[in-house]
């Protein structure tokens, strides 16, 4: 039996837990260059996981085993979904089983374990975080579907590692249809990772407060978990979208040489789409609540149009 | 120039207007809509002289250069100095929600991609898949005069909509006679200044350019 691709789902589980942290560090450091802030450097994601976890858990007296259970569950789906995407090479066992729609499903799941936990305690705070995130999900997983189906239009399959070939082989050149998909598909990872337009990472402000009003009531490990979950998922979803739109550099033969030149890709894709990020969340301001409707319907609409230039014009 | 490679940036720069067209539905912003109407002016402008090299029409040059120098700096232009004389930066009204329209929007793409696929079928042209792009962006610019109540907001949907038939002329004959284009442009252009001398009487009998206003017949009441 050929071990080769059972080491690289191993191995890109490994990345992603520690290459997660440290892109969102290097968000974080580039935010603060940014603004004229000194940074608090690289690393500063892991001390922040390593002293949650050293703490004790607080558990509220009517806690029920769901809010236990979410953060494994959460950081489960997070580490599965990191052997489905192709980040590092394109011939991984698991990808032959999940294909983009599991994907979703994978993180809708996690989403909806999250929403509950942050109603199972009852405070004010986790009914309203849960209610925002199921209002700005209903709207941006239509959009990101339509967005990966556009793609799966152009490519003639919801496999993510043949769409990710497909890409690389080099047939598809300057298409409409992929472009739309790829502005929608910013929006909705903008939406999905809780960057600025849509919630604030940075923020404990009640009033606009989205992610963090529905994981308040967390603390030590179960809190350590759910914060490293939503650095891997930032990630998932920049390695998504590098999978889908710009594979180049992934490696899809047994080599040795091409897998370290797919980390070397990687990192370097993974440092650009930071400062895209970076330019986009300074270049914004959060938007209000009620105007996320346009946002996320802009992102429909954006990925609706790619699926029909696809039949329009190509 | 490759004709396959020359069809492929032809429906690009197609997506492009489609995707102007767009943002000038769902833009709320008087400046932001002018800007979009220039955009859309400047992809119109390089899609046309694309088709012209193309199919080696040498008056299409004519009407991109004219599309470019009335549509992306004059007209926009003219209205900026509008806007700016009559004060009205302030966020567009719309009758219809925003995220409706742009279903809606999305509707009438599929209309017209239903409307212009016999003719697709039988044009040999280079341009043929672009017709039901031409035919959505004048819809969507009708679209535009529909949901806004705003007289200027509306002007710019007719020009949007002067543009997408321009666009279908040049996507599904190649364009028409010089002499005829020639025509619209001045006619668009006398238009342009028309609605300017019309827009300050509105403004000085009314004291604002909310075509609601115009429903009533007695002042005060």
């Amino acid at each position: 039996m050929n071990l080769y691709p059972f080491v690289m789902e191993i191995l890109q589980v490994l990345i992603l837990l520690a290459i997660g942290p440290v892109f969102v560090g290097w968000v974080r450091v580039l935010k603060c260059w940014a603004q004229g802030r000194s940074s608090a450097g690289l690393l500063q994601p892991y001390r922040d996981l390593r002293k949650l976890f050293s703490k004790d858990v607080v558990l509220a007296e009517n806690a029920s085993w769901i809010f236990r259970f979410t953060p494994y569950l959460v950081f489960g789906t997070a580490v599965l979904a990191g052997g489905i995407i192709p980040i590092l090479s394109t011939d991984l066992p698991l990808a032959a089983t999940a294909d983009v729609i599991v994907l979703v499903a994978l993180f809708a799941i996690a989403r909806f374990f999250t929403a509950l936990a942050g109603m199972d305690i009852g405070t004010a705070f986790g009914g309203m975080g849960s209610s925002r995130e199921m209002t700005i999900a209903s709207l941006a997983e239509p959009a990101m579907l339509m967005a990966i189906f556009t793609m799966s239009l152009a490519s003639r399959s919801t496999s993510l590692s043949y769409m990710a070939q497909l890409v690389m082989s080099g047939q598809s050149v300057l298409r409409p249809s992929i472009v739309f998909a790829l502005l929608a598909f910013i929006l909705i990872t903008l939406a999905e990772t809780g960057r600025i337009p849509v919630d604030n990472p940075a923020t404990h402000l009640e009033l606009t407060m989205i992610h963090e009003a529905m994981i308040l009531e967390y603390s030590g490990r179960h809190l350590a978990l759910i914060e490293w979950a939503s650095m891997m998922k930032l990630f998932l979803f920049t390695a998504l979208g590098i999978a889908v739109f710009a594979p180049w550099g992934i490696a899809s033969s047994a080599d040795l040489v091409a897998v370290a030149a797919a980390l070397l890709f990687m990192l370097l894709k993974l440092g650009v789409a930071g400062i895209v990020l970076v330019l986009i969340e300074t270049g914004l301001a959060k938007m209000r609540l009620f105007r996320l409707t346009e946002f996320l319907g802009s992102a429909f609409l954006l990925a609706t149009l790619g699926m029909l230039s696809y039949f329009i014009l190509e | 120039m490759n004709l396959a490679i020359a069809a492929q940036i032809i429906s690009f720069l197609a997506a492009l207007v489609l995707l102007s067209a767009f943002g000038m539905l769902v833009q709320r912003r008087m400046y932001g809509l002018i800007h979009l109407f220039a955009w859309q002016g400047l992809f119109l402008s390089i899609s046309t002289a694309v088709v012209g090299f193309v199919a080696g029409k040498h008056h299409l040059y004519i009407s991109s250069v004219l599309t470019l120098s009335l549509k992306v700096v004059l007209l926009p232009y003219i209205l900026h100095v509008l806007i700016q004389r009559l004060k009205i930066q302030k966020e567009v009204e719309t009758v219809v929600n925003v995220p409706m329209t742009m279903l809606i929007g999305i509707a009438l793409v599929i209309f017209s991609y239903h409307l212009t696929a016999p003719v697709r079928e039988i044009s040999t042209l280079v341009t043929r898949s672009v017709l039901a792009i031409a035919l959505a962006t004048v819809m969507i610019g009708l679209l535009m005069m529909i949901t806004r109540r705003h007289a200027v907001t509306q002007i710019i949907g007719f020009l949007a909509m002067e543009n997408g038939l321009f666009f279908a002329a040049t996507s599904a004959t190649y364009g028409m006679p010089l002499v005829v284009e020639l025509g619209v442009a001045l006619d668009v252009l006398i238009a342009a200044f028309i609605f300017g001398i019309f827009f300050f009487h509105i403004h000085t009998t009314f004291d604002s350019l909310d075509v609601e206003q115009m429903a009533r017949l007695k002042e005060g009441d």
